[in-house]
């Protein structure tokens, strides 16, 4: 008799999150948690300038005010070699500034003091002197011919661009463009938002003089890669190297990075032999770590006239701030923008990709997305709306027309991806039944009559998930695969570890559900344990959703090699041989005879009192897991909105979530997941962003201007759910963290521009704030939130 | 949050408060709600040398409508108490309708209505309110108590015309001839946000004649903006089409808005115009006691 998998808290199961126990107690054990004895605070004074050249820093007055330990310069820095960092694009970032600032809120001095109001006030009293030099804020001024070079420290560099990047056929492109019955085209800007997790970055540093060992708690979402990069930089042995990524409080894609507060914060530790704590404020997290997008995108889309894509071509021209730090695999330059048009059954495709230093924050992550997928899918879904305009044709059937066909998975995209599964039209279907298409001609005219303007806008978005596999992504050179590490104790309890880490992500619970659907031991009997590089076994982290697609799938794998010991132990139990014994869940039994079986427990414990002859003793394995494909999950959204014409306020009447990320492990955090996505789509399409004014300074620089949406303003979400099982995933599972966050905001979007369509407006910018879309009514003129960038194909 | 040092009081009398003001000789503050005080000290925007904590002095926190139907605010008065007091909701409609859109319904719990008018933010929401329905203030010094008409009360963005020594301890509103009438709009990207642009109207109305009527702006200058002066066209008018068009495009044309990440200037005086128009036609088909 099979255990009840949902009573055992398996897949399909929506257990309720373990962590959730200390969370909402008030229990959790962040960075700034953690205290040690003797401990010391370190504050970084940043640069209130957007670019110039330091002529001077004078220290002594911070060194004089009682209780500063140690105050560091980036010319101390440079004696030991540590005023610049490598990044992760093959390029360098400074640690503290040594020649110049090249953005508002760069890191220039720390002061290392007793508690955190005497380092803050000794930073107070360090005088910098500047020379104020030319700011430079868009692409647009970086590639001026008389621009100032923002990299005068790098050999070889010329002028601001950082790179020309290419992909598709493009011979095959301009064919299908000279064969084309319509062009279409789209221009539009992905303006810069950030992360800004809960928790900001910090890191407490501790070297142990006598033993050689440096343990620094971190907030990162990748403490392996910190422990690798460490070693690198800091000269320091590996295996004296311990990391520790604690509770994190939210990560996003922010901290991936390795950001300048932890490499000062472990020199400061080495120096004053003392633990040295860092913590950072919300505005040095808004204005110095890792923001997201800021990409102008520019392409068009060769059609026939009866609705057939013939090819498609994209240009880029990304924004990457003052050092190129995006994160990111190595190979591709601008992310995986080529994921573009993946849904989309397209013969032919290129994409032209320039990139540009500003003297802006560096550091373009991954903001709750698979590289770049985000300003792929937003360009994607604004694209074929104003192709299917151009054509005149219903949107939601240009879609269709289009769409790769279920039976023709896997599917090689123009630029290259193989897509794996997917029922895109039927997630289609259910959306347009939700959302009540058929009557929305009716409900228009209504509203035209109260004087309002209503729109309805669909995104669909499908989302490359879980990198590797190993032969096309690395990060520096490192493979991107992931690990799990799998221990059942004698009473067949278990402590499961892996090579990624949880940031509220409900890791705790949904991994331990896993190695109950494969083992059936009860998920509350599995402790899962992450982020201790001394503990862990080696992992490249959690971003870009790779959790479940590569993580979750070596956990089944190590529960798999498990289960392969435990059945020859269940042999030797039964007294049978290997090839007679079945599995259900939870127990062995002999073939033919279901009553004469042994549990899983009673397998753990003989595996440590009663193991065969020669049989190594012990239950545990470990796996690493280098997935074949990357996951594709697929999602259609769709809003409908109304626009009050005389303020350009829209509000959001109706928003419909089809979602298919595979297999669920567990629903109702996958529910949670798809909420969250769409609360930050929302933000993002309705009042999110940061910008810079002319000199450079930033506005989004804190919580009055850049603006989280509350429970206040965001509308509900109606989800609805297909499975379509991932073919090559051990449980069937696709990533969906990320979803909602990519493929929501041309939802929204597409909604007000299909309200304005007959005023002549292709285009506004995100954010759509009232003032943008009155500009847009009132002038029938398309209104970008940034002067377009034009460049040459 | 690291503020600059501080030393912090928390006096249990006025008196004592105001000598602790007084000996402050102008580094001392007052902490009433903290809801913009404390992301100031923590910014380190302001560095007072001395916090004087009034919470802890009792009898500050009453709504009073007096016999003659004046309206009296202490000093220790929380927003969230205005949006939920029934005798408001029923006699003070600007109030009523400004409480809901004060901050957010976090702040609204904490924040004072006199804290936010000696503010003096030009986007604080009670300085305009105040200023639309003609209120003073009450406040005591060493050398006693005086009151300060809101027109003469707000110099300039986050200035008013109290000495270093003195407490505001009561807005005062005064009675309306006729029938208290009016409401508050505001533009915001979101709760919380700080204005686009808000409106507050106070009417005084005999049947459906406007005895009275009250501008005030915020978010659209350097300052609170006082617009009463528009008002004259509508003493002893009907709110008709008419009358209506004519007080708002006057209104609007007080406002002194500036182009910025929250719209351009014409767009902000355009909202202005709008949101005059919406609270007086509403309040022209509302029948009127």
């Amino acid at each position: 008799m099979s255990l009840d998998e949902v009573k055992i808290g398996g897949m399909g199961a929506s257990r309720r999150r373990v962590e959730d126990n200390r969370f909402i107690r008030g229990k959790g054990n962040y960075v700034d948690d953690i205290v040690l004895p003797g401990m010391l605070h370190m504050e970084i004074l940043r640069s209130p300038v957007a670019h110039a050249r330091i002529k001077s820093i004078d220290t002594s007055a911070a060194w004089d005010v009682p209780g500063v330990r140690l105050v560091l310069t980036g010319e101390m820095m440079a004696a030991r070699n540590l005023a610049w960092m490598p990044t992760l694009s093959y390029d360098t970032a400074a640690v503290l500034a040594t020649d110049k600032v090249r953005f508002q809120g760069q890191e220039v001095c720390a002061v290392i003091a007793d508690d955190p109001y005497i380092a803050k006030d000794a930073c107070g009293k360090i005088v910098v002197d500047y020379e104020i030099l030319p700011p430079i804020v868009n692409p647009v001024q970086a590639a001026a011919p008389d621009a100032v070079q923002i990299r005068d420290d790098k050999a070889g560099q010329v002028g601001n661009k950082i790179f020309d990047w290419e992909i598709g056929d493009k011979a095959r492109t301009d064919k299908a463009f000279q064969d084309a019955d319509v062009v279409s085209k789209i221009e539009l800007h992905y303006p810069r938002t950030h992360p800004s997790p809960m928790e900001t970055c910090g890191s407490l540093a501790d070297y142990d003089r006598a033993t050689g060992k440096l343990t620094v708690y971190l907030t990162t979402q990748a403490p392996h890669i910190v422990r690798a990069a460490v070693a690198m930089v800091a000269e320091l042995p590996e295996q004296n190297i311990r990391i520790v990524s604690p509770d994190i409080g939210g990560g996003f894609g922010n901290k991936v990075p390795i950001y300048p507060g932890y490499v000062v914060a472990i020199l400061a530790s080495i120096l004053t032999e003392k633990p040295v704590k860092w913590i950072e404020d919300k505005t040095g997290n808004l204005t110095s770590t890792g923001f997201g997008r800021d990409v102008y995108l520019k392409g068009e889309m060769a059609l026939r006239k009866d609705g057939k894509i013939l090819g498609v071509r994209m240009n880029t021209i990304s924004d990457h701030g003052a050092f190129f730090a995006d994160a990111q695999p190595s190979k591709f330059k601008i992310g995986l923008m080529h994921s573009a048009f993946a849904a989309y059954d397209i013969p032919t495709a290129h994409m032209f990709a320039t990139g540009y230093y500003t003297n802006k924050a560096p550091g373009g992550v991954a903001y709750r997305c698979s590289f770049r997928v985000t300003e792929a899918m937003f360009f994607q879904e604004r694209m074929v709306q104003a192709a299917a305009d151009d054509l005149g044709m219903d949107q939601a059937e240009f879609r269709r027309v289009n769409f790769v066909k279920d039976e023709q998975h896997p599917h090689r995209t123009a630029f290259g991806f193989l897509t794996d599964s997917g029922q895109y039209e039927k997630c289609l279907d259910i959306g347009l039944e939700a959302i009540g298409y058929k009557n929305f001609a009716a409900e228009k005219a209504e509203a035209a009559k109260r004087g309002r303007l209503l729109g309805i806008g669909i995104s669909t978005m499908t989302e490359p998930l879980g990198a590797g596999n190993s032969r096309e992504y690395d990060i520096l050179g490192i493979k991107m695969f992931d690990s799990a590490e799998l221990r059942i104790h004698m009473s067949g309890k278990a402590i499961l570890r892996t090579g990624s880490r949880g940031q509220g992500t409900g890791h705790e619970t949904t991994w331990a559900q896993i190695v109950a659907h494969e083992l059936g031991i009860p998920a509350d009997d599995i402790l899962v344990e992450e982020g201790d590089t001394d503990t862990a076994p080696f992992g490249m982290g959690t971003y870009a959703s790779r959790s479940t697609p590569v993580a979750g799938a070596a956990i089944a794998m190590v529960a798999r090699k498990v289960r392969a010991k435990a059945r020859k132990l269940a042999a030797h139990l039964l007294e049978v041989s290997e090839e007679d014994i079945e599995w259900e869940l939870g127990r062995f039994y002999v073939r033919g005879n279901q009553e004469r079986g042994v549990t899983i427990q009673d397998c753990a414990m003989a595996a440590y009192s009663n193991m065969p002859d020669g049989m190594e003793p012990g239950l545990e394995n470990v796996a690493y897991y280098d997935p074949p494909n990357l996951t594709w999950p697929f999602a259609c959204y769709i809003a409908k909105i109304e626009i009050d014409p005389e303020t350009g306020v829209w509000d959001v009447l109706q928003f419909v979530a089809v979602d298919d990320c595979g297999v669920r492990i567990n629903p109702m955090i996958v529910e949670g997941q798809i909420m969250g996505g769409l609360t930050e789509a929302y933000a993002m399409a309705n009042m999110q962003y940061q910008t810079y004014d002319e000199e450079g300074n930033i506005i989004g620089g804190n919580y009055m201007d850049f603006l989280l949406p509350t429970a206040w303003e965001t509308p509900g979400f109606e989800l609805y759910e297909v499975v379509t099982p991932c073919p090559h995933h051990p449980i069937g599972a696709k990533g969906v963290g990320e979803c909602a966050t990519v493929g929501g905001p041309a939802a929204f979007v597409n909604a007000v521009m299909d309200a304005l369509k007959d005023k002549g407006v292709r285009n506004i910018d995100m954010p759509l704030m009232p003032n943008r879309v009155y500009e847009a009514l009132t002038t029938g003129k398309d209104v970008y939130g940034m002067p377009p960038v034009r460049s040459g194909n | 949050m690291y503020p600059s040092r501080f030393n912090y009081e928390s006096p249990k009398t006025i008196a004592e408060a105001i000598k602790l003001l007084d000996a402050g000789n102008g580094e001392a503050k007052i902490l009433a709600g903290g809801q913009s005080l404390i992301p100031m000290i923590k910014l380190r925007f302001a560095f007072p040398e001395q916090i004087v904590d009034i919470n802890n002095i009792p009898g500050l926190d009453y709504i009073r409508f007096d016999a003659d139907g004046s309206l009296h605010i202490g000093a220790l008065v929380r927003h969230e108490h205005l949006e939920k007091s029934v005798e408001i909701s029923m006699r003070q409609p600007t109030i009523a309708a400004a409480a809901p859109l004060v901050s957010d319904p976090i702040v609204r719990t904490r924040g004072t209505f006199v804290g936010s008018v000696c503010h003096a933010d030009p986007q604080g929401d009670w300085a305009a309110t105040m200023i639309a329905l003609k209120g003073h203030l009450v406040v005591q010094g060493p050398k006693g108590t005086r009151t300060i008409a809101m027109k003469d009360f707000v110099l300039g963005p986050y200035a008013n015309s109290l000495n270093y020594n003195e407490i505001a301890i009561e807005a005062v509103i005064p009675a309306p001839k006729g029938v208290a009438r009016g409401g508050y709009l505001k533009l915001e990207r979101r709760v919380g946000d700080f204005a686009t642009a808000s409106v507050a109207v106070a009417l005084d109305m005999s049947g459906d004649t406007v005895l009275g009527a009250g501008f005030a702006l915020a978010g659209v200058g350097g300052k609170t903006i006082d617009a009463n002066d528009a008002a004259s066209v509508l003493i002893g008018q009907k709110l008709t089409d008419a009358t209506i068009a004519k007080v708002a495009a006057l209104v609007a044309a007080k406002a002194e808005p500036r182009t910025d990440h929250r719209g351009s200037a014409e767009y902000k005086r355009h909202i202005v115009e709008i949101f005059v128009k919406r609270i007086l036609v509403a309040n022209s088909t509302q029948k009127v006691a």
